[in-house]
């Protein structure tokens, strides 16, 4: 059966790059629609992370030593950034899988439409909502005392933290294509990035961890995205190792980002057109 | 003579699990000649959405052919996508988005210019009785609003093609009855229409011909008179007070020489009523000249279960929510 399967998605209308961006930009259109009018979903992304902010700042913050100059909440808020991208692909998971059980995106594949617009359409409109989480986040920031020291730079980190969320956001769609339900994607993605997010220099820093997974930990993305985050702000980032991922971190991020996009971006293609299965 | 705008020949869909494989597809052929409606009746589990869904391209035979406006379903899915509308349990309209914006939105990935699609949408809304809701979250509408809109985003663009799956499972009666006025008036303009259903008495409205699916298979085929006849046509249902004269009860109906079957649990007695209403109100004369007490009488139609009940030899399994339904239909 797969070679009908592959002829049956491979001839293209003319014109249909111009059809894949239409396409792309109204479903990301009806995804961004949809925000709103669930007010809980994000108003509970917020509170998570601002409580996150919260429970650190003033709960470890007393506990965990920062070498060198800066205090814990300057430390902090770049890896709050970076894991509250990370997230990002829970968000997109979830609303693949939701979308896929009501029914919607057999309609969407009912329609002369391009086959990954319904994919992309929900990158787009997931990066822009996480770049909307992260602005409130980043006040928040504020408001608890984090600094950071040069405008420009704090635009091109902001811009990071959003090329990262794309990335993740392919890793969310793959992974809500894969699970059958809402309630499974849930699960998955506890049990997927909350140790991507926890075996990292988010909350502590590197040397603090067994030497076996200090390796691990720096290489994580979280971490390279959160060194380069806190190098680009001038907040304080402990003692880098002399690997590629301490010494380089921004190189590393981006090549993780492109690595993300890579991979799960035609898995995630190839796994639509197999709902024909 | 056009082509047909539908076929299927020997149509397989296996769904394998670790434990064993269900042939949701055994075998199925079909043919719809343009401008007629098919009516695909048979019970949940059937096979009826697994056949809908290979001819709209949502999903793959294992085995057979098929073609939809003379395009093979596997090879050429875009071209039909482009003109067939598709309505059904399984593809449904956005909760989160208003009903004029599911509509525009469904009408812009259809490729029509956004005038165009909002001009549409407009004329849907009012065609369906829907604008008073058009900018209400589709979340808020009722059931039968839902199933209306579901049916408007399929006429988008205008399609000569249509399949609806299962348009009125779960609709009250009122609404039923409106949609079909709606799937009528869509038939009288010319289209094609492939529909799925549980209920006889739907398909016996809407549709030309009937092929009746079990278990992945068509067990039988032919215009609705032609399937009631086959499973014996209207039949008297009475129910007599005491058990004690169901003998001789018996007798009096068995006079014109019909089977006559009893069920002694329920005290309730069947015959065939060839004369319609005038054979029941034999059947009320000579019980009261009897002098047996009549609990209840009734004029029955023959229903999907009848006509699985002598197709097969079974009751369609049917879920304890739709034989409700079915219940309620008979009544009426």
């Amino acid at each position: 059966m797969t070679a009908p399967a592959t002829a049956a998605t491979t001839p293209a209308p003319a014109g249909s790059r111009q059809s894949a961006i239409t396409d792309s930009l109204l479903i990301g259109w009806r995804n961004l629609k949809r925000i709103p009018r669930i007010p809980e979903l994000a108003a509970f992304a917020i509170i998570q992370s601002i409580m996150f902010v919260l429970l650190f700042v003033y709960v470890f913050g007393g506990a965990i030593a920062i070498a060198g100059p800066g205090n814990y909440v300057d430390f902090l808020m770049p890896g709050i950034f970076a894991q509250t991208i990370v997230f990002a692909a829970g968000t997109t998971a979830i609303g693949m899988t939701d979308d896929i059980s009501k029914g919607i995106v057999d309609r969407f594949r009912s329609l002369p439409m391009s086959h990954s617009a319904v994919l992309t359409g929900r990158t787009f409109a997931d990066v822009i909502y996480n770049g909307g989480i992260l602005i409130v986040l980043m006040v928040t920031g504020f408001v608890v005392g984090w600094r950071v020291d040069s405008l420009p730079n704090l635009l091109i980190g902001y811009a990071l933290l959003l090329f990262f969320a794309y990335g993740m956001t392919w890793l969310g769609v793959f992974l809500g294509m894969n699970v059958p339900t809402v309630e499974v994607a849930q699960q998955v993605i506890f049990t997927v990035l909350f140790p991507i997010t926890f075996i990292s220099n988010v909350f502590v820093p590197l040397p603090t961890l067994p030497e076996w997974l200090q390796p691990i930990a720096e290489w994580n993305p979280t971490s390279t995205l959160t060194a380069t985050l806190r190098e680009l702000w001038g907040n304080p980032n402990p003692i880098q190792s002399d690997s590629l991922a301490g010494q380089e971190p921004a190189l590393v991020t981006i090549g993780w980002v492109i690595a993300f996009i890579v991979v799960f971006g035609p898995l995630a293609v190839r796994r639509y057109r197999r709902l024909s299965r | 003579m056009p082509a047909p705008a539908i076929t299927a020949e020997g149509l397989v869909k296996i769904y394998k699990s670790r434990k064993n494989e269900v042939h949701a597809l055994d075998g199925i052929d079909l043919e719809v000649a343009e401008g007629t409606v098919l009516g695909l009746l048979g019970p949940n589990g059937a096979g009826k959405t697994t056949a809908v869904r290979i001819l709209a391209t949502l999903l793959k035979p294992d085995a057979g052919r098929a073609t939809v406006a003379g395009f093979d379903v596997v090879r050429q899915p875009d071209e039909i996508r482009r003109l067939i509308g598709l309505s059904g349990q399984y593809a449904a309209v956005d909760e989160n988005l208003t009903g004029r914006e599911n509509l525009w939105l469904f009408g812009r990935l259809y490729k029509l210019p956004s005038p165009k699609a909002r001009a549409r949408a407009d004329e849907l809304l009012d065609q369906f009785d829907l604008t008073d809701a058009a900018d209400r979250v589709v979340k808020t509408y009722s059931g039968g609003m839902r199933r209306r809109l579901d049916l408007a985003a399929a006429l988008i663009a205008n399609p000569r093609l249509l399949i609806l799956d299962e348009p009125t499972t779960g609709l009250d009666p009122r609404s039923r009855l409106g949609m079909w006025d709606v799937i009528r008036e869509l038939v009288r303009s010319g289209a094609t229409l492939l529909l799925t259903t549980q209920y006889l008495e739907e398909a016996d409205e809407l549709a030309d011909t009937i092929a009746v699916v079990d278990h992945g298979k068509i067990i039988a085929r032919g215009t609705a008179d032609e399937l009631k006849a086959q499973v014996g046509g209207e039949r008297i249902e009475v129910i007599v007070h005491d058990k004690t004269v169901l003998a001789d009860a018996r007798a009096v109906l068995a006079r014109g020489g019909d089977d006559v079957t009893i069920d002694d649990h329920t005290r309730r007695l069947t015959v065939p009523a060839h004369g319609g209403a005038q054979s029941l109100v034999g059947v009320v004369r000579d019980f009261d000249e009897a002098g047996f007490r009549i609990d209840d009488i009734a004029l029955r139609r023959p229903t999907l279960d009848d006509v699985f009940l002598s197709l097969t030899g079974h009751v369609a399994e049917v879920e304890s929510e739709n034989s409700k339904e079915t219940t309620a239909g008979r009544a009426r």
